[in-house]
């Protein structure tokens, strides 16, 4: 319950938490919204030397509209996330599995930018951020780079942030007007997804124009369903095209076992979260 | 050590601190606000809740030094001037608590929850309160005070169902 | 000079009135007295160093490194102490060759749990001594683990692991009730003969899986030892116990030691037990000379607190092809973990005597073996012994009634005692004294929309409904009131079963009540004020209740197993009793009256036939005066009762739940939960609401979320609150609850006790309401906890069905990379 000794830094600059990294390298631990690494150092399972706390950097939180898309600040809490118009209205099935993550006072101090770099395959941020095609702004001592969320999740909690480098935005293309919903499957509230999906769909009439699919909790990253995505793309939004296309969900796919449900049973999960999540986001 | 200056239940307070002191044992340890209280080490039970500028948040997540310069708000600074707060006189009069160790963290949730959403369904003080655990009552007494607290909002203590909810 | 107001005649009874709690205005406002609150002058703090193997040999510990830091005061092993160490007891060898493996708090030479405390360390900060127990160095060599419990059980047939190696063998103790021999019914083998040729024989084995009592708060404790006293503060439900045990085991006399209990959060059984952790602080305060704390984290109760539960439970039911029941042939194996706890085998014997339920079974036998295995050690959890039990003979109803081809509740009627048939002595030797199963059941069924339900079931099923609707059914008794000492006596248990009270008339007309029993959640405070109120008719309010604290409150045997207010009720109302015939000679000589003409209604004696009287509050003055007393009389109306209960009590209840299967993912959804209990008389019916509903969720979890979960390693895999997962607020619903009352004849105020109720009967009611769904998919079973996969699987008659193990993994959040890895920002659950 009480975490090793370590020294604090709380810059009020990214370029002053990058000169911090780059000093510590890799005694060095990001603290976003902590509400994973806290645990984790109250446990014991990490001791760092250094923490350096992005919360003062008030550049790192907020959303804004540029244009194509909107950029949402690493350091925006999920309570914002959630009530933000900008992600309601342009990032839909975001704003759906916010609501879902965690609890209130998780929502109130954790991250949006934490969670994903944390990169908890369990994690809810992960499958909605592939699903909208997000683009991860990541600055470095040498600049910024922009990686695509197809690339960003490399393995269990293993991003492709570098190790002197800090996520710093959020970037998502606006999905306006596409249809969304987060499927989510605990056993009981306050646990991780034991699968879940995240759909968002675009109709052009009774046609489902696109679809773009994320799974969470599906192999050791959050996973895009891409067959299902190319199933979808140009079917009538009817049950039996959904289910048909649904049942393509586990390719690709890697799931883990544990005590909340084997492989087999979260395969078929998916397939079932899948549907329910594409007809949920077309309106069925 | 890391000198930190923060208003803890309208009071101001400063002290040399580690930088790995939880917010919770800060609050405990430091400044004797033991109405807060410790139920687990994942952030799960919501036990330690207590409300940090404004919202509610658990205190064994937060470290101390994170709430440097900030407000925070107990349980124990919650009555004022000997009246109860409409929560904590729901909580009473709906026998939402037992062995009492959750209540801390259960009505602060509860006050932050009521704050945001001032009639909520029971569903959605259901939901709203997920991050809290309880032990002893089922929860059926705690959504039922917090709907009180909703439907009276004031601390008069009136006769309720009593047992037969 | 008095303070106290007269209460008029008139006034409402306290006793049935729904009293808003006295304890509730301290813990609404954080005023809490937990044991972790306590800060003392020069005060140490303990950190625990803890085996992560199942079973080794410590060859080595050192621990210089440890002490060399600052701060750190000592560190010390079992081999530094001494018999001053002390022991963990066994109360209850349940036979006289049970094997009972020697426990020391700290072992120092072999440990045999996942989580068992090797060294100690004492620094001036907790933080400090849990920095100072990672530089603790323990070798160990591994030894084979007897980890699961039918393999343990099986070991001296198999060659597998032996939990102690000394002992020989993993088999404790077998506890054998036979009512052929016992003379209280006929041979079981003959009825389960007779039914095969000629009527229905089930078998089946049910699994009660292990479960972890988890009480909101982590265990806590203080030991003080400056002064001639040593005095421990522990989160305990059993101070007066431990005092005992404290001077049984550790060679310090009774009458040094004051426990004090103080505000305790949550027991529910969990806090039945002498602690290592208890003993250890004990023993450091005393080596050192300093007062001591120690506060375990959530992770550490989770794997060294006791656990409940953990049987194979085997039954053979034999039944005339009507549905009458015959005989019933029960054998259990119990996991008892890696020690003999207090209670220990003692709870799946409590159960021997309730797995005939409300029948009429004129032929039983019980056999439970207790097994020792390389886990935690198990002992009581709410309901112990009685759980598994009703679970059990109300399963194999629900199958009864499926070979039968009626109605679940119909062979339950058939079986049952009729409420006219009372009291009756059942197969296993108890009198019940009261009941009335058809009023519950009746209530139950109106309450409940039992045969709209059942329609739409019909509904459901033949339109191929993907989420299928179940009915679940129980109708559970229970015995309560632990306990007649002389019971307890014939079935070895180490102490009586009495529980005592005191009254003291103060003089200013206020009453302290002193119990024994020890409330961690039960709301004693205002229960025993309304019983004592309308005894010796004063104000609710001017009634201080004392517990918890030996110094105050000296004779008692705590709480637990239902038995405060059924036992402690009683001596309170006799303690009570008896300072009214204390105050009559007092009344006599003020009123100047004859005794004889005095009679004594609503807190006031008056002479009969006149308006003459005196208040209860106006005497307590006049004895505290002592200025004009009868000749002889002692000054003082102070009265102490101790019972020891002649019987049992058993409450009842029929309990209905429906719930929505989603067979498409196995997900399960409560639809409706009602209950109709018969408790006897009730004191406060919003806290009996609030037992009964926390007793509910409690026997719910355990039906579909609950279960402790060991790897291959011995390592318990759900061992923190997100992998061992307690419901949420938003899990649950309200629930519809109600009484009906045959008051119990083994107390004056006939209460039967409900604390355990709701958890005893909720469990089977769930898990019948989810068979009764998915039944016509060929389901007979579905392992506890019915998780959705188990539910999927059986639907889907997978290979496993739905009873197959829990995966022995969990998810791994937090188990991050090493340090260093900085590209794992933490944030965002």
């Amino acid at each position: 319950m009480i975490p090793v000794q370590f020294d604090y830094l709380a810059p009020t600059s990214v370029e002053e938490a990058l000169a911090a990294l780059v000093e510590h390298g890799d005694e060095a631990k990001i603290l976003a919204g902590g509400q994973s690494l806290l645990p984790v150092l109250r446990l014991r399972l990490n001791a760092p030397e250094l923490v350096i706390d992005l919360g003062k950097i008030d550049s790192l939180r907020g959303v804004r509209d540029e244009g194509d898309a909107i950029v949402i600040g690493a350091m925006t809490p999920h309570a914002q996330v959630q009530t933000d118009p900008l992600v309601a209205e342009h990032a839909a099935v975001l704003h759906e599995a916010v609501q879902h993550l965690a609890d209130v006072q998780i929502r109130h101090r954790g991250t949006l930018g934490g969670a994903l770099a944390h990169a908890d395959p369990a994690g809810d941020m992960g499958a909605p951020a592939l699903a909208l095609d997000a683009q991860f702004v990541i600055a470095g001592s040498s600049g910024t780079r922009t990686v695509d969320a197809q690339d960003f999740f490399v393995d269990l909690f293993e991003t492709a942030i570098g190790e002197d480098e800090i996520l710093t935005e959020i970037r998502i293309p606006k999905h306006t007007g596409w249809g969304a919903h987060y499927e989510k499957f605990v056993r009981v509230a306050h646990q991780w997804p034991i699968v879940a999906v995240a759909a968002t769909v675009r109709l052009d009439g009774d046609t489902i124009a696109e679809a773009r699919i994320g799974l969470t909790n599906m192999g050791s990253t959050p996973l895009r369903a891409r067959a299902v995505e190319d199933a979808l793309a140009g079917q009538p939004a009817t049950e039996d095209a959904v289910r048909a296309a649904a049942a393509h969900a586990t390719e690709g796919t890697n799931p883990p076992s544990d005590l909340n449900g084997d492989a087999d049973y979260r395969s078929h999960l998916a397939g079932v979260l899948t549907r329910r999540a594409v007809l949920a986001a077309i309106g069925r | 050590m890391t000198r930190i200056s923060l208003t803890v239940d309208g009071e101001k307070v400063s002290d040399d601190i580690e930088a790995r002191m939880l917010l919770v044992q800060y609050l405990r340890e430091k400044v004797g606000k033991t109405g807060t209280v410790i139920g687990c080490d994942t952030s799960n039970c919501g036990a330690c809740t207590v409300h940090l500028n404004g919202q509610s948040v658990k205190s064994c997540n937060v470290l101390a030094v994170q709430a440097d310069g900030g407000e925070v708000a107990t349980i124990e600074g919650l009555a004022t001037n000997g009246e109860l707060h409409p929560v904590q006189t729901a909580f009473r009069e709906c026998h939402g608590l037992q062995c009492g160790f959750c209540t801390p963290g259960m009505i602060m949730q509860s006050i932050d929850l009521l704050a945001n959403n001032p009639h909520p369904t029971e569903e959605e003080v259901r939901v709203g309160l997920e991050g809290n655990l309880c032990r002893c009552t089922g929860y059926h007494n705690i959504v039922r005070a917090v709907m009180y607290a909703a439907e009276h909002g004031s601390s008069d203590s009136v006769q309720s169902e009593g047992a037969s909810a | 000079m008095t303070a106290t107001q007269e209460r008029p005649a008139d006034v409402q009874a306290e006793i049935g009135r729904d009293r808003r709690r006295k304890e509730d205005q301290r813990l609404i406002t954080g005023r809490t007295r937990w044991t972790d609150n306590l800060q003392l002058n020069g005060m140490l703090h303990l950190a625990m160093v803890r085996s992560p193997f199942p079973h080794a040999t410590i060859t080595n510990i050192e621990t210089s490194a440890a002490k060399d830091t600052t701060n750190v005061v000592a560190v010390l092993t079992g081999k530094d102490f001494g018999e001053e160490l002390g022991v963990c007891i066994n109360a209850w060898p349940i036979t006289p060759d049970q094997k009972t493996p020697a426990h020391s708090p700290m072992p120092a030479d072999r440990v045999a749990f996942a989580g068992e405390i090797v060294a100690v360390v004492v620094a001036r900060t907790a933080a400090e001594a849990r920095d100072a127990a990672e530089l603790v160095e323990v070798d160990y060599e591994e030894l084979p683990a007897a980890l699961e419990l039918k393999a343990a059980a099986a070991a001296d047939e198999n060659g597998g692991a032996i939990a102690h190696p000394d002992l020989g063998t993993n088999k404790s103790a077998l506890w054998v009730f036979d009512s052929g021999e016992a003379g209280t019914g006929g041979d079981v083998e003959e009825a389960i003969a007779s039914a095969r040729t000629d009527g229905i024989v089930i078998e089946r084995e049910y699994r009660q899986q292990r479960l972890i009592p988890a009480f909101m708060e982590p265990r806590s404790v203080v030991v003080d030892p400056t002064g001639e006293q040593l005095t421990m503060w522990s989160a305990t439900q059993i101070p007066h116990i431990l005092r005992f045990a404290l001077a049984a085991t550790t060679g310090v006399p009774e009458s040094k030691i004051r426990v004090i209990a103080p505000d305790v959060g949550g027991g529910f059984g969990g806090k039945l037990q002498a602690t290592p952790e208890e003993w250890i602080t004990w023993a450091v305060a005393r080596r050192l000379g300093k007062p001591v704390k120690y506060t375990e984290t959530r992770s550490e109760s989770l794997i060294s607190a006791h656990h409940g539960r953990d049987q194979w439970q085997k039954l053979t039911l034999a039944a005339q092809k009507d549905g009458t029941v015959t005989g019933l042939k029960v054998e259990l194996l119990a996991d008892l973990g890696a020690y003999v706890a207090l209670v220990g085998g003692g709870v799946p014997v409590l159960g021997a005597f309730m797995f005939n339920s409300i029948y009429k079974f004129p032929a039983y036998h019980f056999a439970c073996q207790t097994v020792l295995t390389n886990k935690t050690w198990t002992d009581a959890y709410r309901g112990a012994g009685r759980p598994e039990a009703t679970f059990a003979i109300e399963r194999i109803m629900d199958e009864l009634a499926v070979e039968v081809g009626v109605d679940p509740l119909e062979v339950r009627e058939k079986n049952w005692i009729k409420h006219e048939e009372f009291p009756f002595t059942t197969v296993a030797g108890l009198e019940y004294d009261t009941g009335n199963y058809e009023a519950a059941t009746e209530r139950a069924k109106e309450m409940f929309g039992y045969d709209d339900l059942r329609a739409e079931q019909k509904r459901r099923r033949e339109a191929n409904d993907p989420v299928q609707l179940g009915i679940g059914i129980s109708t559970f008794t229970e015995m309560c009131g632990l306990a007649p000492s002389r019971v307890l006596g014939s079935l070895d248990y180490g102490a009586g079963g009495w529980e005592s009270a005191t009254i003291r008339m103060l003089a200013t007309g206020k009453v302290e009540v002193v119990t024994g029993s020890s409330a961690h959640g039960q709301g004693h405070e205002t229960a025993w004020s309304q019983i004592v109120a309308d005894r010796l008719g004063v104000a609710f309010e001017d009634i201080e209740v004392l517990h918890g604290d030996t110094q105050v409150s000296a004779k008692g045997l705590d709480t637990y197993g239902s038995r405060s207010l059924t036992v402690g009720g009683e001596a309170l109302v006799r303690a009570a009793d008896k300072v009214i015939e204390k105050a009559r000679p007092v009344a006599a000589h003020m009123l100047e009256a004859s005794v004889d003409d005095l009679e004594f209604t609503g807190g006031r004696f008056s002479v009969r036939g006149t308006d003459q009287g005196v208040a209860i509050g106006e005497i307590a003055t006049a004895v505290f005066a002592a200025h004009d007393l009868p000749d002889g009389m002692e000054p003082s109306l102070d009265s102490e009762a101790t019972y020891d209960p002649v019987n049992f009590s058993f409450p009842h209840g029929t309990h209905l739940c429906a719930i929505e299967v989603d067979t498409e993912t196995g997900a399960l959804k409560i639809r409706k939960y009602v209950c109709c209990d018969d408790i006897g008389t009730i004191i406060n019916p919003l806290i009996v609401a609030g037992q009964i509903h926390g007793g509910l969720v409690q026997g719910i979890a355990q039906a579909l979320w609950e279960e402790a979960v060991y790897d291959e390693n011995g390592t318990l895999v759900s061992g923190s609150f997100v992998d061992y997962l307690l419901p949420t607020a938003a899990d649950t619903i309200n629930f519809d609850i109600d009484h009906t009352t045959s008051p119990s004849t083994t107390n004056t105020l006939g209460t039967k006790g409900v604390g355990e109720a709701g958890t005893i009967a909720s469990t089977p009611a769930v898990v019948n309401a989810v068979v009764d769904a998915i039944r016509h998919f060929g389901v007979t079973d579905i392992q506890m906890p019915c998780t959705p996969e188990r539910v999927w699987k059986a639907v889907n008659g997978g290979t496993h069905g739905g009873t197959e193990d829990t995966e022995g993994a969990a998810m791994p959040h937090f188990d991050e990379a090493e340090p260093g890895n900085s590209s794992t920002e933490g944030a965002g659950a």
